[in-house]
């Protein structure tokens, strides 16, 4: 937050004093309509020149600059936003479509319906005239008009103008990248687009109104908080209105605007002043991370997601199997078995190969890790018949020590050990033993063999598994620790699942799954009573994405897996959805914890202004004057600036988010009780205490 | 003025070991009551000769319908007895009562408040007290009873709009509960030196030749209910202060244990019914906490006190003495007993004003027969939504969401009794003719009309007697502050019972903010303090503190 922004924000923040703006936060109306009594009392007091005139009208100013400032903190938090809508807006430009029209039938022929461009009319239409089901023609060089799926060919595409990310994807028809955006740019070639969103209605549209927060709904909390925040408000309005009859039986009847002051100072300004910011910040956050909800409802429900699904491949491990230990048999070397490995797999260019030789590189001795691939050497493909790859390295060459050819020979262990068997080789009882190993454990093995001068040898076993990504067990725990339970959905077997279930720490596991079985998993979870958050891309995560309580689709997937989910990760990292019920938690502490802090502060302003009050009538009630505030005055004008000042305080906080962190319940509660509770109480002393120092010195204020 | 802090540690520390060791057995027994399946014999046959069908589990707004319809009836039939005193049997030759009295008494006594706004010697025969007034002390008690186990049963059941049979949980609350309680506690009474006989007033002409009046009646049967159900109407005017009353120092302490037995048995009713104890010594402990703060606090304004007010002091059973007054106006302001062996009125100004603090917590700590364990759960909604926030949560309360609906509820919940209480005080000082009630002059007066409508408002009872309510102005403005501060705050919980019956049960997990423990406890304390005391605090200024705090 600064200046700059602060002073941008300032024309908004005055328009929102209307009346009709106010109305919805009981809270800050309350103050407006005190406002307003109170600048009649001080106009009415000028003229009379009263003594208090001072007195009242810098109170006046100040209850004035608690609305204002109230304002400006939900109109920074919008302005936030601005920005970042203008340059998706600028995307949107309007964009003139090529519409296909109708099928041509060429004279004498029977090609219609087939593919064949050349077969269909087309029409020039304004992007914003185009609607659902018609089909339009992109090629090099066009802006996409809206939403829709590639129904025929393949094309780059620039997705920067919604990502930020510059590298173009690809979008074909068929499959799970078939979706594109209206306001993204074909890079090549041609495609053919059926459009699945009107004008208006579009992504980007949708992306437009949620960062200027146009379309902000109240989420159900939010509603909940502000009945609860409007009854205290009414409760202190109760309190302060009755108070001037009781002052009165006391003949000590305070002046309309020290009651003003009262009230304002009693009723939770604080929190009512930035409930929209926070809302607004909460959302805001989410787009930080490129992740757009469809409404603050969802992002409110993340908080709440008591059980993650995830996908394992892509989110709980790399996408391919790794190679991660050579196995060598009994009287090779290690170093043998690692650089014949390597060997084996120089011309293997699938994932697979190239993490054997990674690994191997990183295992081997610098200076032994020379081989390289050279022309001389035979380069055997993998095939399915044979089911192994390898080399063929001739006489002479520097890896070959041996006087004949060599072959060297990787692949799945039953066609590796009949290769070796075929020319007097045999498979050692302890890699037998480690192949059956591997296999229990959910990892694939590969022989490693080598035949030269007719003695073939098995050298060891490379074991291959699926990588856990780093990091994901400490998340894990830190999610277990927050008391969300992960479920791991895999495609896998038993065995390698719960093998990979063990070493990422997930607390369940489902293998073998199909899109309707997470579905199943989603509605027993949710039969039980929990919220269940998944990640989803394909047309057939769309049923479970919409079941799931919080859905987030990835933005290289299709329409109908965006169209269910209610939120839509514009970088497509699965992992994200850890971080997406970090945010939605953070934007409830943020409002219970300011809450609590406004609630709290009222101890200390009692103490402020009820000795302020009454002390003419009654010196004994001096003695609540803990503070020592120089004069009656003085305390009010000082605990309504505390007041108002307080607001601009906390809006950095109410932007921002109080400090999340993934520890259990009591821990968190704890630790924000202590710092709003009590810091709530606190606080206000010396704040008022100091302010009061200042004010004193005007004259007339401080006797 | 003179404490002897020995005698009132002493008496405390013997509260606390009875009410330690009782309080499981009882809660227990209590929970039984509301959650068994079997009748008794003689309750089959009440339910068969009222009509009622006693398997029939109703929705909320007819266990609503039931609890008001009776409520009304009841007051009914006690208006008009008292306006046919005349003529019934049993009247020890007392005459109609006046309207406006018999009005305010047939409220007060439904709505468990037990204002007196009469000399019960000379307005009551036993007649109505026993027949009418006393059973009304065990009803209003076990309609209290009958609440809080719905409210409970809301919380324990899921996917269902029915909280049970309010004739039922009325009946089982009377006949299991209060009346073996109260037959106990009678003859306890009885054997300390409490009368029982059927004799009216008495003249007797002693051996120097002066005359003595000496009242006589059916004292211990009615003063064991008056403790036991939180009522608080005593049969003599001078409540448990008269020596027939409360004779010894040690029917004192037995009167306070009497006041203080089930509302902080309730606790462990609660923990037992929702299937987790420690639900239930966390509420004990925050209720334990405030009397204990309070009790301390009474104390010592009454020993710190050194002015020289004609009227303080003036009011305190000599017999007794300031440990078992401090002890007994806090147990009687913590709960909606409304009983004193002291005179509030004549109490320092501090402790007066302490008094009323107790109501205005809302007579959580531990409150009303019912009545006070429903506040503070209602008051722990509000601490759970705050709490929940702060964790990162949709607030849940025993796995029921606190959703907007139910914080509409809880809102307007905590609007009723300061709103009555601040209203009505401030329609009262504004009114010369209605200020005119309170002789006092100053604070004082303003303490004295503060505290009425605090006492009604929040069905307490007790009252600095200077006021004169007998009059149709006030009689009207505290007969509306009892029954709108009986029931609203019973309608709104049964709503929310209703609308947390009908949720489904989300399980606990480790990020799910704990309703038990010493950290909710503090919150649930802060809370309470903050949402109800602190809306007061101009008010006490005006009075207590104005009159207490002398430079």
């Amino acid at each position: 937050m600064n200046l700059n922004k602060t002073l941008a924000a300032l024309p908004l923040a005055f328009r929102k004093l209307s009346p009709r703006q106010m109305v919805h936060s009981p809270v800050m109306f309350t103050v407006l309509v005190g406002s307003i009594v109170c600048t009649a009392v001080s106009i009415q007091q000028i003229a009379t020149s009263s003594a208090t005139a001072v007195f009242s009208l810098i109170v006046t100013v100040w209850l004035w600059l608690t609305v204002l400032f109230g304002n400006l903190s939900e109109a920074i938090a919008e302005g936030r936003g601005k920005a970042q809508a203008d340059s998706l807006r600028a995307a949107r430009t309007s964009v003139m479509a090529r519409r296909r029209t109708r099928t041509l039938v060429p004279a004498g022929g029977s090609g219609a319906g087939r593919d064949g461009n050349e077969e269909h009319e087309e029409e020039l239409v304004p992007g914003t005239d185009l609607r659902v089901g018609d089909v339009v023609i992109c090629e090099a060089g066009d802006l996409i008009p809206s939403d829709g799926d590639v129904i025929e060919g393949l094309a780059s595409v620039d997705e920067s103008a919604i990502t930020g990310e510059s590298a173009p994807v690809i979008r074909e028809s068929g499959g799970d990248r078939s979706s594109v955006t209206g306001g993204t740019m074909v890079l090549s070639d041609r495609i053919t687009i059926r459009i699945t969103a009107a004008s208006g209605k579009t992504f980007l549209d949708r992306m437009i109104s949620l960062v200027e927060g146009a379309t902000r709904q109240r989420t159900p909390n939010e509603i909940a908080l502000n009945v609860l925040l409007a009854s205290l408000t009414i409760v202190f309005v109760v309190a302060v209105m009755t108070l001037a009859p009781m002052a009165n039986f006391a003949n000590a009847l305070p002046t309309p605007v020290v009651l003003v002051a009262l009230l304002v100072c009693l009723i939770p300004t604080t929190i009512g002043a930035l409930v929209p910011a926070i809302g607004i910040a909460g959302m805001d956050r989410l787009i930080q991370r490129n992740v757009l909800a469809t409404s603050g409802r969802a992002v409110e429900t993340a908080g709440d997601i008591t059980t993650l699904l995830l996908d394992k491949t892509g989110t709980i491990t790399y996408g391919n199997r790794r190679a991660v230990a050579f196995v060598p048999a009994d009287g090779v070397d290690q170093q043998v078995l690692v650089e014949t490995a390597r060997l084996s797999s120089l011309a293997d260019e699938t994932p697979e190969g190239r993490s054997i030789v990674a690994l191997a590189e990183a295992d081997a001795a610098p200076q032994d890790a020379t081989a390289a691939l050279t022309p001389d050497i035979e380069v055997i493909e993998f095939s399915a018949v044979t089911r192994m790859s390898g080399l063929n390295l001739p006489v002479g060459h520097p890896a070959n020590p041996t006087p004949a050819v060599l072959e060297v020979r990787k692949g799945a262990a039953s066609a590796v050990e009949h290769y070796a068997k075929e020319r007097g080789g045999f498979l050692p009882q302890e890699l037998e033993e480690a192949v059956l190993k591997i296999s229990g454990t959910g990892g694939t093995p590969l022989l490693v063999a080598t035949y030269s001068g007719g003695r073939a040898q098995v050298l060891g076993v490379i074991h291959l598994a699926d990588v856990v990504k780093p990091g994901m067990k400490e998340r894990f725990a830190e999610l277990r620790a927050m008391g969300i339970k992960t479920i791991m959905i895999t495609g896998d077997n038993k065995i390698t699942a719960a093998a990979i279930a063990a070493e990422a720490g997930v607390d369940d596991f489902v293998a073998e799954a199909t899109p309707e079985d997470k579905l199943a998993v989603i509605k027993a979870e949710q039969e039980a009573g929990r919220l269940v958050a998944m990640t989803g891309d394909g047309t057939n995560d769309a049923p479970a994405l919409a079941a799931a309580d919080v859905g987030v689709a990835m933005n290289s997937g299709t329409s109908a897996a965006k169209e269910a989910a209610n939120m839509v990760d514009l970088d497509s990292d699965p992992t994200k959805l850890i971080d997406i019920v970090g945010i939605g938690k953070q934007l409830l502490i943020t409002r219970g914890s300011l809450t609590t802090f406004s609630v709290a502060n009222d101890v200390a302003k009692y103490f402020a202004i009820v000795p302020a009050l009454f002390a003419a009538t009654f010196p004994g009630l001096g003695l609540l004057n803990i503070m020592g505030l120089s004069s009656p005055e003085s305390a009010i004008l000082s605990a309504v600036i505390f007041n108002a000042l307080v607001i601009v305080a906390l809006v950095p906080l109410a932007l921002r988010g109080v400090k999340y962190r993934a520890v259990s319940a009591a821990k968190t509660l704890s630790r924000n009780l202590l710092i709003f509770g009590l810091g709530g109480v606190i606080a206000p002393f010396i704040g008022i205490k100091l302010i009061d120092l200042l004010v004193s010195l005007i004259p007339t204020i401080g006797h | 003025m003179e404490l002897n802090i020995l005698s009132l540690a002493t008496q405390l520390a013997i509260l606390i070991v009875v009410l330690a060791a009782l309080h499981q057995p009882l809660g227990h027994y209590l929970a039984i009551t509301f959650t068994s399946h079997r009748h008794l014999a003689v309750e089959r046959g009440l339910y068969r000769l009222s009509g009622i069908d006693r398997q029939a589990d109703q929705h909320w707004k007819v266990y609503l319908r039931s609890l008001l319809a009776f409520s009304v009836v009841s007051i009914l039939v006690l208006f008009l007895a008292q306006l046919l005193q005349g003529v019934l049997p049993f009247n020890e030759g007392l005459d109609t009562v006046d309207p406006w009295v018999a009005m305010n008494t047939a409220v007060s006594f439904v709505t468990n408040t037990n204002w007196q706004t009469y000399a019960p010697e000379t307005t009551l025969g036993f007649g109505i007290q026993m027949m009418l007034l006393a059973v009304q002390n065990f009803l209003s008690a076990a309609v209290g009873l009958a609440v809080v186990a719905a409210l409970i049963r809301g919380l324990v059941r899921a996917q269902t709009n029915n909280l049970g049979n309010f004739w039922v949980d009325l009946t089982r609350g009377t006949l299991r509960v209060l009346l073996p309680m109260a037959i106990v506690g009678a003859v306890v009474l009885v054997v300390t030196g409490v009368i029982q006989n059927w004799g009216g007033t008495g003249i007797h002409t002693l051996a120097t030749g002066a005359q003595q009046t000496v009242p006589g009646g059916p004292v211990a049967s009615q003063e064991a209910i008056k403790l036991l159900g939180t009522n608080g109407g005593g049969y003599f005017n001078a409540n448990s202060a008269h020596p027939f009353e409360n004779p010894t120092a040690f029917s004192s302490l037995f009167e306070v244990f009497l006041i203080l037995v089930i509302p902080f048995s309730l606790p462990a009713m609660y923990g037992r019914m929702v299937g987790d104890k420690r639900q239930g010594y966390t509420v004990l402990t925050v209720m334990v906490a405030f009397w204990l703060i309070s009790t301390s606090l009474m104390a010592w304004a009454i020993a710190a006190f050194s002015g020289s007010g004609t009227s303080v002091g003036e009011g305190f059973e000599q017999r007794l003495g300031v440990a078992p007054s401090a002890l007994f106006a806090t147990a009687t302001t913590l709960t909606s007993t409304g009983a004193v062996n002291v005179a509030h009125d004549s109490l320092p100004p501090l402790a007066g004003g302490l008094a009323m603090l107790n109501m205005m917590l809302g007579e959580i700590a531990p409150g009303g027969v019912g009545s006070g364990l429903y506040g503070m759960l209602v008051l722990a909604v509000v601490a759970v939504f705050i709490g929940g926030l702060m964790v990162g949560r949709t607030p849940e309360f025993l796995g029921k969401k606190i959703g907007a609906p139910q914080m509409k509820l809880v809102a307007l919940y905590i609007l009723v009794t300061p709103t009555l209480v601040l209203l009505g005080t401030a329609i009262t000082v504004a009114t010369p003719a209605l200020a005119a009630a309170a002789p006092a002059e100053g604070p004082h007066g303003f303490s004295e009309i503060l505290y009425a409508f605090t006492s009604t408002a929040n069905n307490n009872g007790s009252a600095f007697g200077g006021i004169t309510s007998s009059g149709p102005g006030m009689a009207t403005l505290l007969a509306l502050a009892m029954l709108l501060g009986r029931f609203l705050p019973i309608a709104l919980v049964l709503a929310l019972a209703g609308s947390l019956a009908k949720q489904r049960k989300i399980p606990a997990t480790t990020g799910t903010l704990a309703t038990h423990g010493p950290l909710f406890a503090v919150l649930l304390g802060g809370i309470s303090l903050i949402l109800t005391a602190l809306t007061y605090f101009p008010a006490l200024a005006l009075g207590p503190a104005a009159e207490g705090l002398l430079k």
